[in-house]
Formats: structure tokens, C-alpha cells, sequence
């Protein structure tokens, strides 16, 4: 097992090598004069040329790519262009903010999607072709989208939430639940409709095994048999899909943090993209992938506890 | 290149019925429909619109819905209605843009790395690996600071980020027809590897790919849009995206701005989705009536007879309440069938029997062979015995009774979980056929054992644990606690199947139902599970029904034999009988396929000539 884990974690910090490889690679080269744009059309030559060596831009590409490693693998992300303020720092503000939705929505969505799924699963009939329904509609629906129609609908409408949510602990837990409920919904709906309808066919799939009819000759009742052994087998599929609904919710909770006016990774993230200060972009990309490392690692671990085959080999 | 022809062939039928079953289906017509028209109306945009995109008419803005503006005009006073025709226009090409370039890569890439495997293809999964742990729309993000605001260069990185999709889809199916016997044909008769990609593979990636599109380009739509939201788009541009956000803005004063930009996209994605799910509907369907019109010609004798005999409902459920006693002077029948049916209810209402009228008995201490091709019905008449058949079986004639009670009694068309859930691993127990799919992978053996008879017999752990450790020394297992310890893929077939005789005789049944024990085995493991079986029964007086094809197994093991045919009982008897003066033509055709040295696995065509023929062949041979 802790080769297993050794193995991932090495597979993963490759990843995150080639990773920021290609984006470091990618931002650099073709964004044009950086110098320029930071300091406006107005600059003459000579201001552009003492930016560009302040920021290092003067100097090959793999010196700036190992000079940012270096400063990274200590903790540095480098500063913002433009505000100065150390990458990781404004980072680590706005993490738990971010974080704190995602994980949420994640733990939200495994649970009611597999309740959820289940059910269609082993009750059919109404139960299941409204789950049916629901993929359907759920994947018409981007969930910014959703998100936009609750903000008109709920808080400007009708006033039930607060349109626009500030995430600090201070003002009490009551208020704060209250903020985050409009923006969790918006990012977790997608996320059930999709996952119940996909636990709703892996049980399905291992209803039909051999061995449950072998279970159910030997005396077993239905209930052991659907919590014990299929919810078990049908797990690995239903935590890939988490893992890919992860991937996916990291990007679109940027989105869903501009609606709501939530101070997280996202409007960081739109910010720096617009203005092109690259040490804040670079900064986002790696702490995204870090985190779906991480999942898929867990995810690994997870699989491997579930399937002794995976753990055996 | 027969083979060739036929396969090509048969692809354009399935085609054209995909397509007009596509058709038929509402959900199809409506998805289709709403597509084309959305289509039809981007394509006409500049036609049809009244303003140009950018058109501001600055004395009319958040204009309200009128004869000149019929959806009312923005902050801008631009006017909505042909800001969502040029968006719908953008919206698609990007789409199209999107799902091009990642089919662009996926598919050629899948087809390589599913035909030919090795380096590439491990190189393709790595990068796959990589490419599907980044979250999409960062990489937009990213794609924008480096390169700007357009459409199309984010459309085509979003296509490069999703094209693992195509790969994937086409990798899977290319492997798992890569080593197909018409593939190895094709090959053999000197089919360069570019055609045979093109005519066998190709066919088979098709369909998948146009459901994959439909998904892809619905999730391009949202992504896009997404992008335009957060005002990352080309400001030049009128799209749904950027539409959505100004409306967000003035939320306020016109949210019904809102309302057009979100409709737009949730039907054109919904569309999508509906013509994926559509698609596959269709190619599911047209398996199905492949499949049943198999099944129909199989047993196209019995199919006649299936004028539905639906028992009376108000009857039945009479019926239900108490339960009749069975027949005087039948009580001391373990198990009794008495003119069982069973059926399965079809799409057009009328009920397709593949059990018809089957009577024989088992009585303690006898094993009772149940002899017939596969599709005879004698597997679905032993479990109705055991009460597992699937869930839309029904009972259409006929009693069961197990000790002298009915467990299916007469005008029932289920069978009574609720009275064979108390018989079952206590009193019926179960050997299945194929030993490794019937243990659960993910339990230990020892676990599998000693459940059923904590939860059955009500003993303690550590007592099923000795009985287990006993029972698998029982079934000749040499070190009972190294496979009581292992999981169900550490340990040979033939050693699974003894662990499911273990634990089929675990909690001492009175009738043990053996479903074809030794088929999926070796042969020399095959004699081994046989003496076992028949010494366990000896010593414990068991009943069995052994359910099997082979007649070597019949003889070797059974007293008595019932023969079924296309779900019919053809003959009954005691083995001596019957192997030595066979009365049916099938039972003679049956015996004599099997003197033949072949296992009758393909369906026999009862043709009276032929069997008379191979009949008499075997009455020629001495058999007992």
C-alpha cells in the first residue's frame, strides 16, 4: 500500500512539473511586451527596458522557468505586477474561501447523489424517471446560469438570501451559512443530477452480477446485500465521477464567485487573466493542480481500499 | 472479403433503421428540431435580423418588448432579438470549432493507440492523464492572458483539453474489436491495416462519436459562454455569454434581459442532450430486436403456443391472503412442479413463455437431472424453484411446493419472497455455474462462508468460522485457512467452485440446485467437483437438481432425468431408461451429438430425418 501511495504521489509531482513547464512556457512567450503593457502606451523605450530587467524578462526563458522554481519549491509564488502583494499570500486569503465551497458542494453532492441514485436504482418507476429527467435537465443548464436565476429569483426578488455573500467567520455562523447557501446550490446541483443518474446505473450494473443472486441464494437480505456488497462495488464509480466533478467545479466556481461577489480564488483569477499579471496566473494554475492531485490521490487510496485487487497489485 | 461485404452491408441496415427509429421517438423529433431551427435561424442571422449586432440606438435603452425591438433593447439600446440571432451564430461555430479539433486528435489518436497498442498508446494515456486533471476553465484563463480575447484560439485549446473524450471512446472500442474473429479475417485475407481501420473500425467508433459530439459540443456551448460571462470574450462581439452579463448587470431594472440569453442556451444545449440520449435509445433498441429476434427464431415452436394464459389478477391476489394446501398425497415430494409456466411480459403487451408446462418431482436423497441446449428453459425452471428469477419474470401457470408447501401456489404469478426468503440458504441452496463472477471480489472467502450462516443459522463468528474451516476441508480443499483468508482472485476456478459447494452445503439444505457446476471448469477438475458432489450428497440425503447439457454428467451422477426443449418437457424418466431406449427423436438427437464427442452448444433443428438419423446412430452405440 505505501508503494502504491509512494508511486502516485511521484506520478503526481510529475504532472505538476510538466504542468507548470507548459504554462510557464506558454504565458511567456506569447503575451506579447509585457513591459508595455504594464506601464501603458504612454512609456517611452528606456522606461520599457528598466521594467522589463526589474521583472527579469531581459534574461532566456529556462533561467526565469528554474529562478521561478526555486523561489516556488520555498514557498514563493513571486508578487503581483500590479499590486505588488506576494502571490502566495493573496492565495492563502482567498483559498479557504474557495475551498470551503467546493468541499462542501463535494460532500453535499456525494451524499445526495448517491441517496439519490440508489433509489432510482432499486425502486424505479417514478423515482427513477424523475432522476432520469433531472440528468437530462441538469445538463442543459450550466450552473452559473442556475446561479444567476437564483440570485434574481431568491435574493433580489423575493429577498429570502443575501444577493451578494461576504465570507467571514465574524459575522456570525448563522449569517454566514445564510450567504454561502445561494452559491453552494449553484455549484452542486450539476453535480447531483449527473451523479445520481451515474450511481443510479453502476447499481444497476452490479445488481445484474452473479454473485448478488448467489448472496440472495444463501440467505442474505436485500438490505446487506445493497449497502454491504453492491453500494461497495459500485463505489470506484461513483468516486471517479466525484473526481471529475471536481475538476470541473474548480474551474466553474470562478465563475459562480463573480456572480455572488464572493472575495475567492476567482475574481483573482478573472483579474489577473484580464490584465495579464502572469505571477498571478502561474500562482492559480499550480495551486489548482495541486489540489486535483491531491483528490485523485485520496480518489487512488479510496479505490484501492475498496478493491482489494487494486491493493494486492 | 465475404465477410467483408456482409459486415458492410448489414452496417448500412443498422444505419437506416437507427436513423428512422431516431424518428419515431418524440424526444428524437424534438431534438431534432429544435436543433435545426436554431441552426437554421444563426445561419440566417444576417437576413433576418432587423438591427446589425453592435447597432445602439442610445435614445432607447432597457427598452421594454415593442413592434421594433419585439425583445426590448439593452443598456446599450441595442436590440436583443438580433443580438441572440448573431450570439446563436457564434455560438454554434465554436461548438463546431470545439468538438472538430478535439475529433481532430481523439480519434486518430484512439485508433492508433487501440490498434496497435505498445508505446504510443501508454505515451497517449499518460497524456491524457495530464490533460484531464486540469479544470477547463482555467486553462481558458490561462489561454486568454497568453494569447487574448478570441473565440476561436479558446475554442480550439478547449478542443485539445477535451479531445481524451474521443480517445478514450475510441480506444475502448477499437481494443475490443481489434481481436474480433471478422478483425482477424479481414487481416488474414490481406486487408492493409488503413482499410481495415476504415471498413470494420471505423463502423464500430461511429455512433459512440456522435453521441460524444452532441455532450462535447453542449459543454463547449456552456464553457464558452462561461468566458463571455466573466467578460473575457471579444467585446466586439454579440453573444449569449456577454448578453447573459449585461443582463445580470441591469438585474435590477430589466431582468428580463436575463431571461433570453439563458433560454437560448438551455435549449440549444438541451437539445444536444436530448439528441446524445436519443441516438442511443435508438442503437440500444436495435439491439434489442436483434436479440429477440434471435431468441424468436430459436424458439419459434413456443412462441406459437404464447396466446398469453395471463393468470386471473383477481385471482391471484386472493390467493395472496392464505395460502392452499398442496394436494392430498403429495406432501412427501421435496420439491414438486406441477405445470409450471413461466414468462416474460413484451414491449407490445403479450406475454413471451420460456417455461411451458413443466411437471417432475424430487424427492430426499435423489438427484434429478434437468438435460437441455441452452434457451430450453432449464435454468429459468430452477429458479423459480430458488424464487431468483429477474424482476419482470412472471408465473404464468402452475404450482411449486417445497415440503409439502406451496412456495408458488396455483394462480400466483410471482413467486412469494416473503415464504422463500425463509427456505432459502437454510433450506434451498444454490451451486452456480460460473465459479469466479458468483463470489463477490471485494469480501475475503472466509467472509462470503461465514455470513451466511451467522445471519441463517444464527451461530456466533467464531462457530461459522470453525464450520467454514471444516466445510472447505470437507470439499477437499488442502489448506482450508490460506483460502479462508483469501479473496476470491487469489485462488483457482476449480478452487472457487469447491468454496461454493462449501457454502451451498453450509447451513445443511434439504435440496441443493446445481446450475451447470462444472462447465465453466477444467476437465480434469470437472470428474473431481462430480465425485465431490455426489459423495456430499450421499452422506448428508440431500435432494439436488442438477442442471446441466451434458449427458456425461447425467449418467455419471444422476438417478433420475427430465429432458427440456424450447422450454417444454420432452421426457422424463430414470437415467437407465433413458440413455438406453430414448423415446423422443430430441432426446436421441441430443445423445447422439453427445456421442460424437461435441457439447451441444449450438441450437439442433429437430428436423425428423436428421434426428431419426443420428438417433439410431446412437442407439447403435452401447451407452450406460
Amino acid at each position: 500500500m505505501i508503494k502504491f501511495i509512494a508511486k502516485r504521489l511521484g506520478s503526481g509531482l510529475v504532472v505538476l512539473f510538466v504542468v507548470s513547464v507548459l504554462t510557464f512556457t506558454l504565458l511567456y512567450t506569447s503575451s506579447g511586451s509585457i513591459a508595455q503593457n504594464i506601464l501603458g502606451d504612454q512609456a517611452t523605450p528606456e522606461q520599457v527596458a528598466l521594467k522589463e530587467q526589474e521583472l527579469g524578462l531581459d534574461q532566456p526563458l529556462f533561467v526565469r522557468y528554474f529562478a521561478w522554481l526555486g523561489d516556488a519549491l520555498t514557498g514563493n509564488l513571486g508578487a503581483s505586477w500590479f499590486t505588488s502583494e506576494p502571490v502566495a499570500s493573496s492565495l492563502a486569503t482567498r483559498i479557504p474561501v474557495t475551498m470551503t465551497m467546493v468541499f462542501t458542494a463535494m460532500i453535499l453532492i456525494a451524499i445526495c447523489a448517491a441517496l439519490i441514485g440508489v433509489a432510482a436504482a432499486v425502486k424505479r418507476g417514478w423515482v427513477d424517471r424523475v432522476v432520469q429527467i433531472g440528468a437530462i435537465v441538469g445538463d442543459s443548464i450550466p450552473g452559473y446560469v442556475i446561479g444567476v436565476f437564483l440570485v434574481t429569483i431568491l435574493a433580489i426578488q423575493l429577498g429570502f438570501f443575501p444577493a451578494t455573500s461576504t465570507i467571514s467567520p465574524e459575522v456570525g455562523p448563522e449569517a454566514w451559512v445564510y450567504s454561502m447557501t445561494l452559491p453552494v446550490i449553484a455549484l452542486l446541483i450539476n453535480g447531483v443530477t449527473g451523479g445520481a443518474q451515474q450511481i443510479r446505473s453502476a447499481v444497476i450494473k452490479q445488481l445484474e452480477r452473479d454473485y448478488v443472486r448467489t448472496l440472495r441464494s444463501r440467505g442474505i437480505g436485500e438490505r446487506e446485500i445493497l449497502f454491504k456488497h453492491v453500494l461497495r462495488s459500485a463505489a470506484p464509480a461513483g468516486l471517479t465521477v466525484l473526481s471529475l466533478q471536481l475538476i470541473g467545479m474548480l474551474g466553474g466556481v470562478v465563475i459562480i464567485e463573480q456572480i455572488f461577489a464572493l472575495p475567492g480564488m476567482g475574481p483573482l483569477a478573472v483579474a489577473a487573466t484580464t490584465q495579464t499579471d502572469l505571477p498571478v496566473v502561474m500562482g492559480v494554475v499550480m495551486y489548482t493542480v495541486v489540489v486535483v492531485i491531491v483528490v485523485n490521490l485520496l480518489v487512488d487510496i479510496l479505490n484501492g481500499w475498496l478493491n482489494p485487487k487494486v491493493r494486492v497489485s | 472479403m465475404g465477410v467483408a461485404a456482409k459486415t458492410g452491408q448489414s452496417g448500412t441496415v443498422v444505419r437506416s433503421t437507427v436513423m428512422r427509429r431516431l424518428l419515431k421517438n418524440p424526444m428524437g423529433i424534438a431534438s431534432l428540431v429544435i436543433l435545426l431551427t436554431i441552426a437554421v435561424l444563426a445561419i440566417l442571422a444576417p437576413v433576418i435580423a432587423p438591427f446589425e449586432e453592435n447597432f445602439a440606438n442610445i435614445s432607447k435603452t432597457l427598452a421594454a418588448p415593442d413592434s421594433v425591438n419585439i425583445m426590448g433593447t439593452d443598456s446599450a439600446g441595442r436590440d436583443t432579438w438580433s443580438r441572440l440571432l448573431f450570439g446563436a451564430q457564434l455560438t454554434l461555430l465554436s461548438a463546431l470549432l470545439c468538438a472538430g479539433v478535439a475529433i481532430a486528435i481523439g480519434l486518430p489518436a484512439g485508433l492508433i493507440a487501440g490498434y496497435y497498442g505498445g508505446k504510443f498508446e501508454a505515451v497517449s494515456n499518460w497524456v491524457v492523464s495530464i490533460l484531464m486533471s486540469l479544470p477547463g476553465l482555467i486553462v481558458l484563463l490561462t489561454i486568454r492572458a497568453a494569447f487574448g480575447p478570441s473565440v476561436w484560439i479558446s475554442m480550439i485549446a478547449f478542443g485539445v483539453l477535451i479531445s481524451p473524450s474521443y480517445f478514450r471512446l475510441t480506444r475502448t472500442a477499437v481494443q475490443s474489436v481489434r481481436n474480433e474473429l471478422y478483425v482477424d479475417a479481414a487481416r488474414v485475407s490481406g486487408l492493409s491495416d488503413l482499410s481495415i481501420i476504415a471498413r470494420h473500425i471505423f463502423s464500430v467508433v461511429r455512433a459512440p462519436i456522435i453521441i460524444q459530439t452532441a455532450a462535447i459540443a453542449g459543454v463547449a456551448i456552456a464553457i464558452q459562454s462561461g468566458l463571455e460571462f466573466l467578460g473575457l470574450g471579444d467585446p466586439t462581439k454579440a453573444t449569449w455569454g456577454v448578453m447573459l452579463s449585461e443582463g445580470f448587470k441591469n438585474v435590477y431594472l430589466t431582468p428580463i434581459l436575463l431571461l433570453w440569453p439563458a433560454l437560448a442556451m438551455a435549449l440549444t444545449i438541451g437539445g444536444l442532450v436530448l439528441l446524445g440520449n436519443a441516438i442511443r435509445d435508438a442503437l440500444e433498441d436495435g439491439e434489442k430486436i436483434k436479440h429477440r429476434k434471435k431468441r424468436a427464431a430459436a424458439t419459434a415452436e413456443s412462441t406459437s403456443s404464447s396466446a398469453s394464459t395471463t393468470p386471473d389478477p383477481a385471482k391471484a391476489r386472493q390467493s395472496r391472503k392464505f395460502v392452499a394446501a398442496v394436494d392430498a398425497g403429495t406432501e412427501h415430494h421435496l420439491v414438486k412442479v406441477t405445470n409450471l409456466g413461466v414468462g416474460y411480459p413484451q414491449a407490445d403487451g403479450s406475454i413471451k413463455k420460456v417455461v411451458d408446462d413443466v411437471s417432475f418431482h424430487v424427492d430426499r436423497g435423489e438427484i434429478l437431472g434437468i438435460v437441455g441446449e441452452s434457451g430450453s428453459g432449464k435454468s429459468q425452471t430452477a429458479f423459480s424453484i430458488l424464487g431468483l428469477l429477474p424482476d419482470n419474470a412472471r408465473i404464468v401457470g402452475g404450482s411449486i411446493q417445497f415440503d409439502g408447501n406451496y412456495t408458488v401456489a396455483p394462480g400466483e404469478d410471482r413467486v412469494s419472497q416473503e415464504r422463500l426468503s425463509k427456505l432459502r440458504g437454510k433450506r434451498i441452496s444454490y451451486i452456480p455455474q460460473e465459479p469466479m463472477s458468483n463470489l463477490d471480489p471485494a469480501f475475503t472467502i472466509g467472509y462470503q462462508l461465514v455470513t451466511p450462516m451467522v445471519r441463517v443459522l444464527g451461530i456466533s463468528k467464531a462457530e461459522a468460522r470453525t464450520r467454514a474451516l471444516k466445510l472447505l476441508t470437507d470439499v477437499g480443499i488442502a489448506n482450508p485457512e490460506l483460502t479462508f483468508n483469501a479473496y476470491p482472485h487469489e485462488v483457482s476456478g476449480g478452487m472457487a467452485q469447491r468454496v461454493l459447494i462449501a457454502g451451498a452445503i453450509s447451513c445443511e439444505p434439504d435440496l441443493v440446485i446445481a446450475d451447470e457446476p462444472t462447465t465453466a471448469l477444467d476437465v480434469t477438475v470437472q470428474a473431481d467437483v462430480l465425485d465431490l458432489l455426489r459423495e456430499l450428497q450421499q452422506r448428508l440425503n440431500i435432494g439436488v437438481i442438477l442442471v446441466t447439457h451434458n449427458f456425461g454428467v447425467v449418467a455419471d451422477l444422476c438417478d433420475r432425468v427430465a429432458v427440456m426443449q424450447n422450454g417444454r418437457l420432452v421426457e422424463e424418466g430414470t437415467v437407465r431408461d433413458i440413455l438406453r431406449n430414448p423415446k423422443e427423436p430430441y432426446t436421441q438427437t441430443l445423445l447422439g451429438s453427445m456421442l460424437e464427442g461435441k457439447t451441444p452448444m449450438t441450437m439442433l433443428v429437430s428436423k425428423p430425418g436428421s434426428a431419426a438419423q443420428s438417433g439410431s446412430a446412437a442407439q447403435k452405440e452401447p451407452v450406460a
